[in-house]
């Protein structure tokens, strides 16, 4: 049985825990509302892009066009690039080790069948990963969420496209949490290159536009800003999730500490009677001595 | 007619830059700058690195400064998907000066691992913006004549 002093002692460093996860807990709310607020301001842009996108392949040749671009072209599988985004710091659940542990499983999935894995890396978690275990790294961006900036997406984008118009990559995938809600978050992988075929969309009535320059370039344009576009939602979604994770943990945190303390008092106070009913018993067993 | 007005929308990634009626749009397409005023036949096309003037009527300009993107004219209105944009009075002109000096430091130096298309963009990104935020100081003065 613990002394008075160490029970003390405990319920102190606790009720300092305690503390130090609730302020975590009520930071990571703050910036996840902010992340959330971010993925809205999304829209107008995106879906007028898709739109767009929608009406120029609805208008054009699909079939002597589109699938000649060298970023829908598919060619068989000898380079992989993998990017892997987590946080940069912990705290937060199993976030970033459900994404190490799911860009290991791919990478070792592309070398049984015999393809070689290079990552980029996107937060401090996975770079230190990789890098201490010698994972070949092409690139890696650290500590761009506190403020992130839509040009660190179009950094990102420049990085691989380049490496695979160059013949140096066959394929890119994206490896990150998947903000669905304030308490659910799941890892996704995600294809970006080549480009999954864009549907046209059905809209009859839609006129034709003037292009300039022609349609080809304007569609090869907008594949490019779209594949940017995917890029920082994916960037959003991440940091969404992240806060929304070291949110979850945190309060469990919290709830943890609290029951430990209302523990640790009802020990406290039991370890305290017994050291005054001995100190009573003592005195009175002392009185007993002299009176008799 | 010559006042005719028409819905314009300037929006980025980010936020939604403008939202409002104007009389008339002036553009950095690819193919060189064009104006578009009200009643414009459906019309997509690039925008270049450059500078955005939007007329909220005849005697007022406001300048944006661009880094590309897309111009779509609906019969609804005009609608400008860019990757950034920022209002010449929000230009910080010593930022992009030093982002200049930067760019060209690295075209000069000849580094081996030098990103050449890359840097030449920021190069003409950091030129635009400094050129926008001289224009909007010009038309200030104008306005308040």
């Amino acid at each position: 049985m613990a002394t008075l002093r160490e029970i003390r002692r405990r319920i102190a460093s606790v009720k300092n825990i305690e503390q130090v996860t609730d302020a975590m807990s009520v930071v990571a709310a703050a910036r996840l509302r902010r992340a959330q607020e971010n993925i809205l301001a999304t829209r107008p842009y995106a879906d007028k892009l898709k739109t767009i996108l929608g009406h120029l392949i609805s208008q054009m040749d699909i079939e002597e066009e589109a699938l000649t671009h060298p970023l829908l072209e598919e060619r068989e599988v000898q380079h992989v690039c993998i990017i892997s985004v987590s946080g940069d710091r912990g705290l937060c659940g199993s976030f970033n080790s459900n994404v190490i542990r799911t860009t290991t499983e791919r990478i070792q999935h592309y070398e049984e069948d015999g393809a070689d894995v290079t990552l980029i890396c996107i937060g401090r978690r996975t770079q230190e990963h990789f890098e201490r275990r010698g994972y070949d790294i092409t690139d890696s961006y650290i500590n761009i969420f506190r403020q992130l900036e839509f040009q660190i997406a179009v950094d990102v984008v420049h990085e691989f496209e380049h490496l695979y118009t160059d013949r140096m990559i066959d394929k890119v995938e994206v490896i990150y949490n998947n903000f669905k809600s304030a308490i659910l978050q799941t890892v996704l992988v995600e294809q970006l290159l080549p480009l999954e075929p864009i549907e046209p969309e059905g809209d009859t009535l839609f006129l034709d536009y003037v292009y300039e320059p022609g349609q080809v370039e304007l569609f090869e344009m907008l594949l490019h800003k779209d594949l940017n576009m995917q890029m920082w939602k994916v960037l959003l979604d991440s940091n969404a999730a992240e806060q929304a994770a070291r949110r979850a943990a945190m309060q469990n945190a919290t709830e943890k500490a609290r029951e430990l303390i209302d523990e640790l008092i009802l020990q406290r106070n039991r370890a305290r009677q017994t050291q005054i009913t001995t100190e009573i018993s003592e005195i009175v067993s002392g009185a007993a001595a002299l009176e008799g | 007619m010559l006042n005719r007005s028409f819905h314009l929308e300037i929006r980025t990634p980010e936020k939604m830059i403008f939202d409002g009626d104007v009389t008339s749009v002036t553009a950095p397409g690819v193919e060189g700058n064009f104006q578009i005023l009200a009643g414009h036949i459906p019309f997509l096309t690039a925008l270049d690195v450059g500078e955005i003037r939007v007329n909220e009527s005849a005697d007022t300009a406001r300048h944006l400064a661009t880094s590309g993107g897309v111009f779509e004219v609906l019969r609804t209105g005009v609608t400008v998907l860019v990757e950034t944009a920022e209002w010449a009075s929000d230009i910080d002109v010593s930022r992009a000066e030093s982002a200049l000096t930067r760019a060209q430091e690295q075209l000069t130096s000849d580094a081996p691992d030098l990103n050449r298309p890359q840097v030449e963009a920021a190069f003409a990104r950091a030129q635009n913006r400094i050129k926008v935020a001289g224009n909007s100081a010009e038309i200030s003065d104008v306005s308040t004549r």
